[in-house]
């Protein structure tokens, strides 16, 4: 009788926890449990050890020095105009993509391919050969061949090595915008072959030119929630950036003060030699807070999961 | 069906994952073959140089009082010998880049001031500095890496140059060399923020931490020597975004530039494919207090404090590193590049007795300076941090400075603490 209870009818119960429990305790072993410890590290001085003593409790220190470090903030600040730069950049790209694609009669699966395909090759080694190849310093660089071509430049750009202009946005930025536009291109491409036909006709009838009034009245605001899912996801991408920036600007020796976003200071901080565990998590818990009240806010900009009705 | 029965099933998942993460845990247990405790195990990093694997091998297997199993391991040392001395399944015996003085504190490694102490004199004094703690010897220094300036002869005479002997002519000489081919130095794709580091403060006549354990740099001529590294960067003499990195000479050979810094380790190299049209220079000294400076760093041999046969392993540390001065000697010379540790072997070396090998030589005994064991990594970040954008955005070096003072200071405070 209890046991009937237990088990729900048509043991739905049981079957819930035969699919959902191990999920359950890989979620909490390997997700919620470090997060919940690092929280819990924060308020220690822990250098080299997980398991700090009761005497090395620094209640919110580590919080304070983390805001009051100017390399964490400054992290920050490089966080902010990543962001500026690469999601205005991804989205137009990758909406004039779909465009293009989108009208082609014939080879449209090809070009579709095509722009996709960097999207499966890794951050890595297309960091690798952004540094190594394209924009390296010396004169046979391809980037500075190709401008020795057109006239312009010494042909010694140091694209990575320079501040002042900081042509090193030029190169984490490219990297980026090669690996992901062909992906939301997809995304794209999926609303743009929802919207209806019969909404271009009647736009055709009422008097309104094909190209950009066609555009900006039918196609753009019919891509509304494509719109929103895009950016949503290219900013929480922009706040997970580590790959790149790792691989193109970091060295034997450490890691330049310019273009070093909030997870790779982190990495350093926590990881390095140094091994400051607690202020490392403090500076994650931070981080943390900021994505979620970035989404949040995000969300209720955009009007996110709000149906049309609404 | 019951409630029991569910729950035996999850415990019987549970026990399953349990049974897995034990064996994964048991297939690493840091001691090769043997079976728990059956012999001292010894670790490694990876050299990049063919044979050396077979050589520390073939030292161990000389050993006859115990068995002593060696581990070779590729990756992240650093951090995997962080981690593996937290627990029980760490090395016995391991070389370090150290021993770091959280490691010392921590009490994870042992004192080996009796084992040094008889040779001690005979040790390269700047790379043992760093190894004491307390008046107590933590690692055995094995070799010594050194880094130096290779320039091109031919290139210098050419623009008619002499070799830089203070750090005016070396930005001066760097000028003249720059063509539109070529650049006059390379410090590292960074402008040398990594691979200087306190270089140009020695070359001052000043330190990172002084003896007194206070920050060394606090004066008015580490703003004046960096200034001038930030003139190297100015002028647009420095080469940057080479293809490879200052730690190989392959830009120095392909005549991207006509001077780069790098270490001890390339002169094979180099020497092959420039025969005599080579020479190597000190960093050259700054104003009137200045001396020529050398980097110079060992890595040590450490026993650790979790180990179960302390003794054992202390004893045969002391039998590899100071008594075999045959395997010393082997090690250093017969695979890699570097100086012995120990004076008396560098001495007799033939392969250092002449030419460009005998001049580093020189540099590293007369000038070379270790990064002391008070320099902690944070302190590094925070002086490399200021170090770039006094030479790339051209920032105020005494402001800068005075950053990075604070920051050490404040360290100092910490290590001391504890």
């Amino acid at each position: 009788m209890g046991a009937g209870r237990i088990l729900g009818p048509q043991r739905r119960n049981l079957w819930f926890w035969v699919f959902v429990g191990p999920f359950v305790v890989g979620l909490g072993l390997f997700t919620y449990v470090p997060l919940a410890w690092s929280v819990y590290l924060s308020f220690f001085d822990a250098h080299n050890t997980v398991s700090p003593s009761g005497s090395d409790f620094v209640g919110l220190g580590n919080y304070g020095a983390m805001l009051g470090d100017g390399a964490f903030l400054s992290s920050l600040g490089t966080f902010l105009v990543f962001t500026a730069f690469i999601v205005p950049a991804t989205y137009a790209l990758s909406l004039g993509l779909a465009l293009m694609v989108n009208r082609l009669r014939i080879a449209q699966a090809f070009f579709r391919s095509v722009f996709f395909l960097p999207t499966a090759c890794s951050y890595v080694v297309a960091a690798v050969i952004w540094k190594l190849s394209i924009f390296n310093g010396v004169r046979f660089g391809l980037a500075n061949t190709v401008l020795g071509w057109l006239g312009g430049g010494s042909g010694d750009i140091a694209w990575l090595s320079t501040t002042d202009p900081p042509w090193y946005w030029l190169v984490i930025v490219t990297v980026r915008l090669w690996l992901q536009a062909g992906f939301y291109m997809i995304l794209f491409l999926a609303g743009l072959q929802r919207i209806s036909p019969q909404l271009y006709e009647a736009a055709a009838v009422d008097g309104a030119r094909p190209g950009w009034q066609t555009f900006r009245h039918i196609t753009f605001p019919q891509l509304r929630a494509t719109s929103v899912a895009v950016v949503l996801l290219l900013v929480i991408n922009a706040f997970q950036a580590f790959d790149e920036f790792y691989n193109l600007l970091s060295d034997a020796r450490g890691y330049p003060p310019y273009a070093r976003p909030p997870l790779v200071y982190l990495y350093y901080t926590a990881l390095g030699q140094d091994q400051n565990l607690g202020l490392g998590s403090a500076g994650a818990v931070i981080l943390a807070l900021i994505i979620a009240v970035a989404t949040v806010l995000q969300a209720r900009w955009f009007g996110l999961g709000r149906t049309r009705e609404d | 069906m019951t409630g029991i029965e569910r729950r035996r099933l999850l415990a019987a998942g549970g026990g399953a994952a349990l049974a897995g993460l034990v064996s994964a845990c048991g297939a690493n247990t840091g001691r090769g073959g043997g079976g728990s405790g059956s012999g001292i195990s010894q670790w490694y990093h990876q050299y990049g140089e063919p044979g050396t694997a077979q050589a520390v091998k073939r030292y161990a297997a000389a050993y006859k009082k115990a068995h002593v199993s060696v581990q070779w391991r590729p990756g992240d040392y650093d951090r995997q010998t962080a981690a593996a001395l937290l627990t029980d399944s760490g090395p016995d015996v391991f070389e370090v880049n150290g021993p770091l003085l959280d490691q010392i504190q921590g009490g994870q490694v042992v004192d080996l001031t009796a084992e040094v102490e008889p040779v001690k004199d005979d040790f390269n004094q700047a790379v043992l500095a760093p190894k004491i703690w307390q008046g107590k010897i933590w690692g055995i220094p094995q070799v010594i890496d050194m880094q130096m300036l290779y320039y091109r002869k031919s290139a210098l005479k050419d623009a008619g140059v002499e070799p830089p002997s203070s750090v005016d002519e070396l930005v001066d000489a760097a000028g003249k060399l720059t063509t539109k081919k070529s650049k006059g130095l390379f410090l590292g794709n960074d402008g040398g923020v990594g691979v200087l580091s306190g270089t140009p403060l020695f070359a001052a006549g000043l330190s990172l931490i002084d003896e007194d354990g206070k920050v060394g740099f606090d004066d008015p001529a580490a703003a004046r020597v960096l200034g001038k590294i930030r003139q190297l960067y100015a002028d647009k003499s420095l080469l940057l975004g080479a293809p490879t990195d200052w730690s190989d000479p392959a830009a120095f050979l392909q005549g991207l530039t006509a001077m780069q810094w790098s270490g001890l380790w390339a002169l094979p190299q180099i020497k092959k494919a420039l025969g005599d049209d080579f020479g190597v220079l000190p960093f050259p000294k700054e104003g009137s207090g200045g001396k020529p400076a050398v980097p110079v760093g060992a890595y040590g041999s450490a026993v650790s404090a979790r180990s179960k046969r302390k003794a054992e392993a202390k004893a045969f540390a002391k039998w590899l590193w100071v008594e075999r001065t045959d395997f010393q000697q082997d090690f250093a010379l017969s695979y890699g590049f570097h100086i012995p540790a120990r004076i008396s072997l560098a001495k007799k070396a033939k392969q250092l007795q002449e030419g460009a090998a005998a001049d580093a030589v020189r540099f590293a005994t007369e000038h070379g300076h270790a990064e002391p064991l008070l320099w902690t990594t944070a302190d590094r970040t925070a002086y490399q941090d200021a170090l770039s954008r006094i030479i790339k955005d051209g920032a105020n070096p005494e402001t800068e400075l005075k950053g990075v003072v604070r920051k050490v200071n404040a360290e100092l405070q910490r290590v001391k603490r504890t």
